[in-house]
Formats: structure tokens, C-alpha cells, sequence
């Protein structure tokens, strides 16, 4: 049977089991949307901003194992949704994007709502297409769903010209793909995991340090299993939070800029480090002249070859899936009667243990003010550590990755590459999209959550009951602490003048909301929150204005060179 | 280091500016890149010359395999290899210059492939090096247009890169 172009997208959709589509109409996707309206196996979800629907497609695909799928018109549509496209680039999120774009006589014509979205959102997908025949639709939806999973993934576009959704024929739906210039390895070398093995047995000061890829590998078991078979301390990233349980014993916090001393102590003075689907990334190691300073056996495990040896040198590289990487090993170190020699083990952990004493995450906290890791802390108690946390980005970011202690995977949704302000709510939509019954919390600040307090609107015709916990200290606070210790307490434009009140906002939205203002009411004000099952409630904390985030690397210092708190500055 | 990437890639409208645009944002060096389809109209091939250290090259070779429409990428100069030019060069070429312009042609083995009562064109092959040494053996007051197509690179004996 003939179908149209966009009756072929629509079905091809629904042949990759497609949930959800986040999403905003106009002229280049008129007949997408008037197919998604003939149907009722995928819903729509209609956000305020194309660059809410893609953090939202996005946020959905962190908190599962599946693909997040956006649809947006062509011109400022594609171009409201750059960000979000580019946001989930750096942090690997398997995302479809499908642009419209004008009809394919008018391309190059400077046409209404035209613009190049393939050269514009090139340098920030995975990859992109332009389909230029209806018969190619199938196919290239195909391929982009299978690109954007595989491999290391990553979003990719699929821009579709108006006349071929609405051209015809024959629709069928590509059982497998196969593409010659594209085949991502799985399985890893044997010989180098054989000598991984060996060097982890050998290791006088072993450490483990897991990323992202840990969690986008779905290898967090297989990690656990290792670290425990092996008996090491380790540490995961930003985007590996969850990756290790955050409450187990070998569990040594976040490394890097804001990382525990204790993680940034074993990782620089460690004598053999494996690197689990992380990339030594800048905010991780510091200054790498000064990390290379010290000197120890690098083991790196990654599925993209290009993030091995880029920042630091390997000893053995192993390129591969995580967690068929991560099988091998557990196997051969079952199968070998060799174990780390107990007592030189020992020794390293008295040392780590005697890092970990500094406490390095205790803070001040006496009186009615609100500290913003006090809020956090109880967030955590309140929500048994069981909920799906977003943050959006800056001091609250940090706080929220320190102090609310991740025991699973997918469970925190942040923007560790590209840093994006304004995708704690989306990523709130999306988690909470996929998981309806769970407990959903946006810990945010007063200046990123304004970035796309529309969606709150979206929320409410969802039915949404996400918690909003807004660390309010009336200043971005992050770009005041960068002033207050590089810029001699010149606070340029970092105080929030004229900030709305919140609670009253969210009301308008016909939410809850609530304001809270003494330390005493924390934790009542989070009961109520959880309690209200079927409330969005935004609680707007008034937080202490002059908190700083601690222990603090400054940019281009090494990892021992820590601020550990105000008294250091 | 001076280094000749050679590699296969789907001809895709796109697909130059997917290597350039990668060159350009990661800030590695393009000396020359030509590109032109193969006996198989379903690929290109692009010779790049570029330089930087090992580390550097290890990163571009990475990255060029990265992008989903490559589908092959050799460095050749990491053994014996060859590798030729095209220059075309205009000269004025008048009275007694003409024959002197002619002899030196001759002898690197250009071809005069236009000629006016009062101009040359000649085409040359060859390495990069030869083309400068020719250009260096004609009368610079002379040399009116210069047009060179970068290098094409293969590697000797029977090393091939193919699908
Ligand atoms: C879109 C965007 N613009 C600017 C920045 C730079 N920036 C990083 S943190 C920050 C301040 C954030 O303030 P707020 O949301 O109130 O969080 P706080 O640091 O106070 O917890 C800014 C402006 C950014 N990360 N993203």
C-alpha cells in the first residue's frame, strides 16, 4: 500500500516502539502532526520550547535504556533546539531528532522559516541527514535509531523537506541495518584484558574510576561485581554517579574540581588506575602535566577509541562494551588463583581511610539560615535515596552530586558536558514520563530554573508531579564564587535583582507552591512535598547567599591542590 | 610531522564538510585535501595533508573513523607511498623568454598546454618539492597565475586501500 512520507515517519516511529515524542508544531510539520493525530500508540508530549523538547526526549532516554525522540518544525524550531541537541552530544544521550524544513524546491531559496539545520546542528550530533525521497525515509529513520543507540551514542537529526511527507510509497520498515562505514566494536581484546588483569593483581595502590559510560553501558552491576571481587576504593564522575553504589564502603565520592579529597588524593597518588568509560575530562583531573607528575600504570576502558590517550597517556588501552569488557574480567579474575597481596592492600586503604577522616563534605550548619547541602541531605533522608534527582547547572549542581547519595543508575539527570542552564525541569519531564509513579525531583537554582520555567505549564497538562527544590540564594551563585576567589569580590552581574516569587508563580501555573525560610521547616516542607503524589510543588528554599561549594580545584591546578574551605581561601 | 591521510568515504553530499568542519573545530591543520569519487561512484577519496605531533595524529585519524560516512582512514605516510601534484602556471612568455621558458619546462617535464603570442600555459606533475623547484627555476617577474591541486597520495607496492 502507497503512504505518504508522513504517515511512513509516524509508522516507522511506532515500528521502533516509540512512547513518547516531545514536541512543538508548525508549517514544515503540519502533516507529521496531522498523522500523529489519526493515531494512539505514540503520545505526544506538547512542550513550551523546541529546546525543552529535546531535553525532555533526552532526560527520557538518561533515566532508561531507550531512545528519546523530539520533533521539531523547521527555521527557529530547529534552531530553539541546538541546545538541547548539543547537550545531549556532549554527554553521549541517544536522542532522534526529526526536523521539518521547507519543501525541497524552496531549499537555497532563503524560503520562510529556512534554514540549514544539517550545517548548523553538524558539529553537535553524532550524525545527521537531509532525506531528499520518500523512499529514503524508512531507511534513514532506521539508521538514525540505530546510530544514536550504538556504539558510543549520541543524538542524531533526521531534517525531512514538507513535500516528502506528503509524496508516496510503498512503506517498508527495514528489518536490520547494515552500513559499511559503521561498525562499533564490541567485544574487547582479549590479550589486553589479560594484561589488565595482571596489572590490577600486581597494583601496590589500585584505583577504580568510572564515568559515564559506565551508566550509558548499563554496566553498573558488572562494575559493583568487579570492584568488589578486586576489594578497591573507587570513585566515580559527575556522569557516573549511581554507576557504584554511593553508600557502600569502597565508594569514595565524586573526583575532580568539586570531588571528595579523598577521591582526588587516591586518584593522583594511585599506582595503577582503571578508567571505566571515563574520559579524564578537565574538570576531572585538573591540570594533566600535573597529574602525570605522579607516576602510575593507566588501564582505560572505552568504547570510543578517540577518548583513549587524548588527555592523558594509556598504558592499556581496551576498546570495547563496558560491560563485556567489565564480563571478561570478572571472569578472569575468578578463574585466577592470583589475588592483590592482602597486606599491601591494607596499607593503601589505612591511607585512604586516613584521607577519607578529613571529612572533607561537612559543613556549618547552626541557626535558622539554610544551607543549601542541608537541603540536599534531607532531600535524600525524605526520599530514602530512592528518587530520580535533575539538577540544572551551577553551586546547587554540585551540591546535589555530593550530597545525595546515588546507590543505582539513571537516577541523576545533569548536563555534565556542556553545562546547560534550564535542563532541570525538562529532564524532570522526561524522567518522570517514564517512570509515573516514582518520585521525581528538579534540585535547581533561581537562575537556571527561570531558563525554561515554561515547561511548568507543560507540567500542568501533564499532570506531572515533579518536586522543584530550588536553592534560592538570589545570585548565580557559581559564576559570584569564581568571582569572590579569581576576581577580587567584584560581583559583575551575578546578583538576581527582581527574582518573582516563586511560590506564587508556580501557583499561577495551578501548582503548589511553597516558600520556606528557617532551617526548622526543611524537612516538613520536603514531607509535605512527597506526600502530595498528584502536586508539582515548587519549594523555594531561601538559601545562605555566601555558601561556596567545597573542596575546589581551580581550573588549570592539579588535583591535590585543593581549597577545602572558606579558611583555605 | 608532516603526515598524508588517505580515506574513503560515502559520497554523500555533506560528507567534505564533515571532514572539514572537523578539522576547523578541533583545530588541526589542513595543508591540502583533494577529494574526488573512485571507480565505485558510491566513494570518495580524500588525500589530506596535515601536520602535528603523533599524538595529534593519532587524534585525527581517530576522529576521522569517528565520523559515521568514513569508511576507511590510512595514514600513508607511515610507509613508502607516493605522492603527486598537478600545477598549472601562466607565464608571460615573450620574445627570447619563450624558448628559455620552453627549455626549463623541458627539463622538469612540463607540457605547454596553451599557448598565445604572448603566453604559456604549463602543466607539471609531480611531488610537492618539484613543483616549488620549478616554480623557483622560472623568472618570478614572469609567473602571471598559479594554480596548484594539492596532493594525491597512494601507497607502493601492494598495500591498497579499498572497500
Ligand atoms: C545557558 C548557560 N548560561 C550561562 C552559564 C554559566 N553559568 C554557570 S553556573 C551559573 C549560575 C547559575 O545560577 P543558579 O541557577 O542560581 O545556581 P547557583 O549556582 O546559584 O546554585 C551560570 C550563569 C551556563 N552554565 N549555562
Amino acid at each position: 500500500m502507497m503512504l505518504s512520507g508522513a504517515e511512513i515517519v509516524v509508522r516507522c516511529l511506532q515500528e521502533e516502539k516509540v512512547e513518547y515524542v516531545f514536541g512543538y508544531p508548525g508549517g514544515a510539520v503540519l502533516f507529521l502532526y496531522d498523522e500523529l493525530f489519526k493515531q494512539d500508540q505514540i503520545r505526544h508530549v506538547l512542550v513550551r520550547h523546541e529546546q525543552a523538547a529535546v531535553h525532555a526526549a533526552d532526560g527520557y532516554a538518561r533515566s532508561t535504556e531507550k531512545v528519546g525522540v523530539a520533533l521539531v518544525t523547521s527555521g527557529p524550531g530547529a534552531t530553539n533546539a541546538v541546545t538541547g541537541i548539543a547537550t545531549a552530544y556532549c554527554d553521549s544521550i541517544p536522542v532522534v531528532i526529526i526536523s521539518g524544513q521547507v519543501p525541497t524546491a524552496a531549499i537555497g531559496q532563503d524560503a520562510f522559516q529556512e534554514v540549514d539545520t544539517v550545517g548548523i546542528t553538524r558539529p553537535c550530533v553524532k550524525h545527521n541527514f537531509l532525506v531528499k525521497r520518500v523512499e529514503d525515509i524508512a531507511p534513514t529513520i532506521k539508521k538514525a535509531f540505530y546510530l544514536a543507540a550504538s556504539g558510543r551514542p549520541g543524538p542524531v537529526l533526521v531534517d525531512i523537506p514538507k513535500d516528502i511527507t506528503v509524496a508516496k510509497c510503498e512503506f517498508d520498515y527495514p528489518k536490520s541495518i547494515s552500513m559499511r562505514s559503521y561498525s562499533p566494536v564490541s567485544k574487547g581484546h582479549q590479550g589486553q584484558i589479560k594484561k589488565a588483569v595482571q596489572l590490577l593483581m600486581e597494583a601496590k595502590r589500585p584505583m577504580i574510576y568510572a564515568g559515564g559510560g559506565a551508566v550509558l553501558g548499563n554496566a553498573a552491576e558488572q562494575l559493583t561485581k568487579l570492584t568488589k571481587l578486586l576489594g578497591f576504593p573507587i570513585t566515580t564522575t559527575l556522569m557516573g554517579l549511581g554507576g557504584y553504589p554511593a553508600s557502600d564502603r569502597q565508594y569514595l565520592g565524586m573526583p575532580g574540581m568539586h570531588g571528595t579529597f579523598e577521591a582526588n588524593m587516591s586518584m593522583h597518588f594511585c599506582d595503577v588506575l582503571l578508567a571505566v568509560g571515563s574520559r579524564f575530562d578537565d574538570r576531572v583531573i585538573g591540570n594533566p602535566a600535573h597529574f602525570a607528575e605522579e607516576p602510575r600504570k593507566i588501564i582505560h576502558i572505552d568504547i570510543d577509541p578517540s577518548s583513549i590517550s587524548k588527555r592523558v597517556k594509556v598504558d592499556v588501552p581496551i576498546v570495547g562494551n563496558i560491560i563485556d569488557v567489565l564480563d571478561e574480567m570478572i571472569r578472569a579474575v575468578e578463574a585466577s588463583t592470583r589475588r592483590p597481596e592482602e597486606d599491601t592492600l591494607a596499607t593503601w586503604w589505612k591511607q585512604v581511610e586516613e584521607w577519607r577522616r578529613r571529612d572533607c563534605l561537612k559543613f556549618k550548619h547552626d541557626g535558622e539560615i539554610i544551607k543549601p547541602q542541608f537541603v540536599v541531605q534531607k532531600l535524600w533522608e525524605v526520599t530514602n535515596g530512592d528518587a530520580f534527582v535533575t539538577s540544572d547547572v551551577g553551586q546547587h549542581q554540585m551540591w546535589a552530586a555530593q550530597y545525595y547519595r546515588f546507590d543505582k543508575p539513571r537516577r541523576w539527570l545533569n548536563s555534565g558536558g556542556l553545562g546547560t542552564m534550564g535542563v532541570g525541569l525538562p529532564y524532570a519531564m522526561g524522567a518522570q514520563f517514564a517512570h509515573p509513579g516514582s518520585p521525581v525531583a528538579c534540585v535547581t537554582g533561581e537562575a537556571s530554573i527561570q531558563m525554561c520555567i515554561q515547561e511548568l505549564s507543560t507540567c500542568k497538562q501533564f499532570r506531572l508531579p515533579i518536586k522543584i527544590v530550588n536553592l534560592n540564594n538570589r545570585y548565580l551563585g557559581m559564576v559570584r564564587q569564581w568571582q569572590q576567589i579569581f576576581h577580587g569580590g567584584r560581583y559583575s552581574e551575578s546578583y538576581m535583582d527582581s527574582l518573582p516569587d516563586f511560590a506564587k508563580l508556580a501557583e499561577a501555573y495551578g501548582h503548589v507552591g511553597l516558600r520556606i525560610d528557617k532551617a526548622g521547616d526543611v524537612e516538613g516542607a520536603l514531607r509535605e512535598a512527597f506526600q502530595r503524589k498528584n502536586d508539582l510543588v515548587f519549594l523555594d528554599f531561601q538559601v545562605d547567599p555566601t555558601e561556596n561549594v567545597y573542596p575546589m580545584v581551580q581550573g588549570g591546578k592539579g588535583l591535590t591542590e585543593m581549597i577545602l574551605s572558606a579558611e583555605d581561601l | 610531522m608532516r603526515h598524508v591521510i588517505s580515506l574513503l568515504i560515502e559520497n554523500e553530499s555533506g560528507a567534505l564538510s564533515r571532514v572539514s568542519g572537523l578539522f576547523s573545530a578541533r583545530g588541526y591543520n589542513i595543508e591540502s585535501l583533494t577529494v574526488a569519487p573512485t571507480e565505485d561512484p558510491s566513494l570518495s577519496r580524500m588525500t589530506i595533508v596535515t601536520t602535528g605531533s603523533d599524538e595529534i595524529v593519532e587524534q585525527i585519524t581517530k576522529q576521522l573513523n569517528k565520523l559515521v560516512d568514513v569508511v576507511k582512514v590510512v595514514d600513508i605516510s607511515e610507509s613508502a607511498h607516493i605522492e603527486r601534484e598537478l600545477l598549472l602556471v601562466k607565464v608571460r612568455a615573450t620574445g627570447k623568454d619563450r624558448e628559455e621558458i620552453k627549455r626549463t619546462s623541458d627539463i622538469f617535464r612540463g607540457h605547454i598546454i596553451d599557448v598565445t603570442d604572448a603566453s604559456y600555459v604549463i602543466e607539471l606533475t609531480g611531488t610537492q618539492n618539484k613543483l616549488d623547484s620549478f616554480l623557483g627555476a622560472l623568472d618570478a617577474s614572469l609567473i602571471l597565475e598559479t594554480v596548484r591541486s594539492g596532493i594525491c597520495g597512494i601507497g607502493r607496492g601492494d598495500r591498497v586501500l579499498k572497500v
